[in-house]
């Protein structure tokens, strides 16, 4: 009797704890979305709280209609679309020979790549590089220097490492060379393991801010999250007077809240949108390589 | 020497596709990873703007005194501690407690909820996450300082205010990270072997002692390992959030060793000076890595190398 009751109460905290860190993660997003679809006299007033007060979609048309919003928008999905197609081509051709037991260089070229985890040349150094490679204010920036994040080359490597010989053993008496064992025998089986690094570095790109931050000047070729740095954080007042148009003043005032949130929601809808899909394989394909590392 | 060559020719032969493979990525290091290695010696010259990385005059430890003995050194030296070590200490146990109720819930449908839900933040920006509490936290229109109004305080200008910069700085890390960090302990608890528990239920024992005695040793050598990475990592605070969490009024409880560089070196040109402050900043968090490698390795037999 006595230990059902304490076993209620445990499952009572646990329920409890649960439903509030779900309540403290999703009630700031929840609220820059109801602000996002309030009316300004709402926000004005400061009466939004959980849902939207007065629905309008006016601070969506005003967002959307800034030409900036669009272009870096598109910068952004060009840095990403290219960046993770050439890092998972990349990040294949660095782990799977680095799986292979009986190549010779195995061990040294682990080290080779897993040294620069441990020690780097430093900011300084490699912005100078970089500039004297004539990258500066390329859109190539934004994807050689992290052509891969050597992590997860270690990720993919333990997920080859997974796969029996014995495939590749029967390959190779059929004639396959290397090259065809990884196109058409490995990256099949850890399709999953690839979802996941996908993703990783999909969301890298997407959220990359520290490279544009150093090596893009010019405006047009920024991502989207310098833009949103200067609507967020710097609160540009130029920014918010070219989106607020012809607005006066007073309502322009309680409007930039609006467009500030509105901005939020653009910038992560696509990755709020994708990663439902790919959240499955998180457990698997972390673990696979974390630890083990 | 001839038969070793004529080794080493056959080994090439045979293992050519792989070397094929490999040899972009062995370009990629080289230039990006290796190259710059070498620059670090501008810690040690008198660079001169205009000429190449390895050039200027050799200055011995110059920069190192200068920075040593400047009015900063102990500001960022605590400050780059305080805010990796803060959210260690308040952050670390918050995603195992909550691994374990994960996994207790028997509601699949509201499990899924939950994990899709507090696994999002990590997938954030670090600029919208920074947005969203400086506009949170704005003392004009910003809702904690509207509900702060409301209960009848005084309005907190917090983005300005040194005293608050390291409590926003935490707690902000922890909700950005526990539900994904929490990843990790949900799957070493599933990894336990089920005839723990159940003979756990033939000797009487209820879930508090269950989670106690049973869960909690289990996943132990996850626990070591993970702590003692994040140990590791202690000096490399982000660049990111602090960059666009700080201004001027909050350089005191804020400035970083990354941030300081960036200012010193991008902003302020002064390229042998924050090189030293950067490779001053790479020696501790070599120092650290390799010390909670080597506990790791005493302690539970495992090791990251």
């Amino acid at each position: 009797m006595q230990k059902s009751r304490s076993d209620r109460l445990f499952y009572g905290f646990v329920y409890l704890l649960t439903v509030l860190a779900v309540v403290v993660t999703l009630y700031p997003f929840l609220y820059v979305i109801s602000v996002s679809f309030s009316s300004v006299d709402a926000i004005d007033k400061q009466k939004v709280a959980l849902w939207p007060v007065g629905f309008t979609l006016s601070g969506y048309k005003m967002v959307l209609q800034y030409r900036e919003l669009w272009v870096s928008f598109y910068n952004t999905l060009w840095y990403t679309v290219i960046g993770t197609l050439l890092n998972i081509v990349a990040t294949c051709l660095a782990a799977f020979p680095l799986s292979r037991q009986q190549f010779f260089l195995r061990r040294k070229l682990n080290f080779f790549i897993a040294f620069t985890m441990y020690f780097s040349g430093g900011l300084i150094p490699v912005y100078m590089l970089i500039t004297s490679l004539g990258l500066y204010n390329t859109r190539w920036v934004m994807v050689l220097p992290v052509l891969v994040i050597t992590f997860n080359v270690m990720i993919c490597r333990s997920a080859f490492e997974g796969i029996p010989n014995e495939i590749f053993e029967s390959a190779s008496i059929d004639g396959a060379n290397e090259l065809t064992m990884l196109y058409r025998l490995a990256v099949p089986i850890i399709k999953p393991t690839l979802a996941v690094l996908t993703l990783y570095y999909a969301v890298f790109h997407w959220n990359n801010f520290f490279s544009a931050l150093l090596y893009l000047g010019k405006q047009d070729m920024q991502p989207l999250q310098m833009f949103l740095r200067r609507v967020l954080i710097m609160a540009s007042p130029e920014v918010m007077q070219k989106m607020g148009g012809t607005m006066t003043t007073g309502a322009l005032a309680v409007s930039t809240l609006q467009v500030r949130y509105v901005s939020i929601v653009v910038s992560i809808l696509p990755i709020v949108t994708i990663y439902p899909f790919i959240q499955r394989y998180f457990v698997k394909g972390i673990t696979l390589g974390a630890v083990k590392g | 020497m001839k038969s070793r060559m004529s080794t080493l020719l056959s080994l090439i032969k045979r293992d050519k596709y792989l070397l094929l493979m490999f040899s972009p990525i062995f370009l990629y290091y080289v230039i990006f990873m290796y190259v710059p290695m070498p620059g670090m010696l501008l810690a040690f010259r008198n660079f001169m703007p205009g000429q190449g990385m390895f050039s200027g005059e050799w200055v011995g430890l110059r920069w190192f005194d200068q920075f040593v003995n400047s009015i900063y050194f102990w500001r960022l030296l605590r400050n780059t501690f305080l805010l990796a070590f803060l959210p260690l200490l308040f952050g670390f146990s918050i995603p195992i407690l909550f691994a374990v109720c994960i996994v207790e819930i028997k509601n699949q449908a509201f499990k899924r909820f939950a994990q899709t839900v507090t696994y999002l933040p990590h997938f954030i920006s670090t600029v919208v996450v920074a947005g969203m509490i400086i506009n949170f936290l704005s003392p004009t229109d910003g809702i904690v300082n509207t509900l702060i109004a409301k209960l009848g305080m005084e309005k907190v200008n917090f983005m300005m205010d040194a005293g608050w910069f390291r409590t926003i700085f935490t707690s902000s890390d922890i909700w950005q990270s526990f539900g994904f960090s929490s990843i990790i302990y949900i799957a070493a608890i599933m990894g336990i072997d089920p005839e723990m528990y159940d003979s756990g239920k033939i000797d009487g024992v209820n879930k508090f002692q269950e989670l106690w005695h049973l869960t909690l040793p289990s996943i132990k050598p996850t626990i070591v390992i993970l702590l003692l990475l994040s140990l590791g990592g202690i000096m490399s605070v982000g660049f990111e959030k602090v960059y666009l969490l700080y201004n001027g009024a909050t350089y005191e409880t804020a400035d970083v060793l990354s941030t300081y560089v960036y200012r010193m070196g991008i902003e302020g040109q002064n390229y042998g000076f924050a090189t030293a402050v950067g490779l001053f900043n790479s020696i501790i968090t070599f120092v650290l890595v390799f010390a909670a490698n080597t506990m790791t390795r005493r302690l539970t037999k495992m090791s990251l190398w």
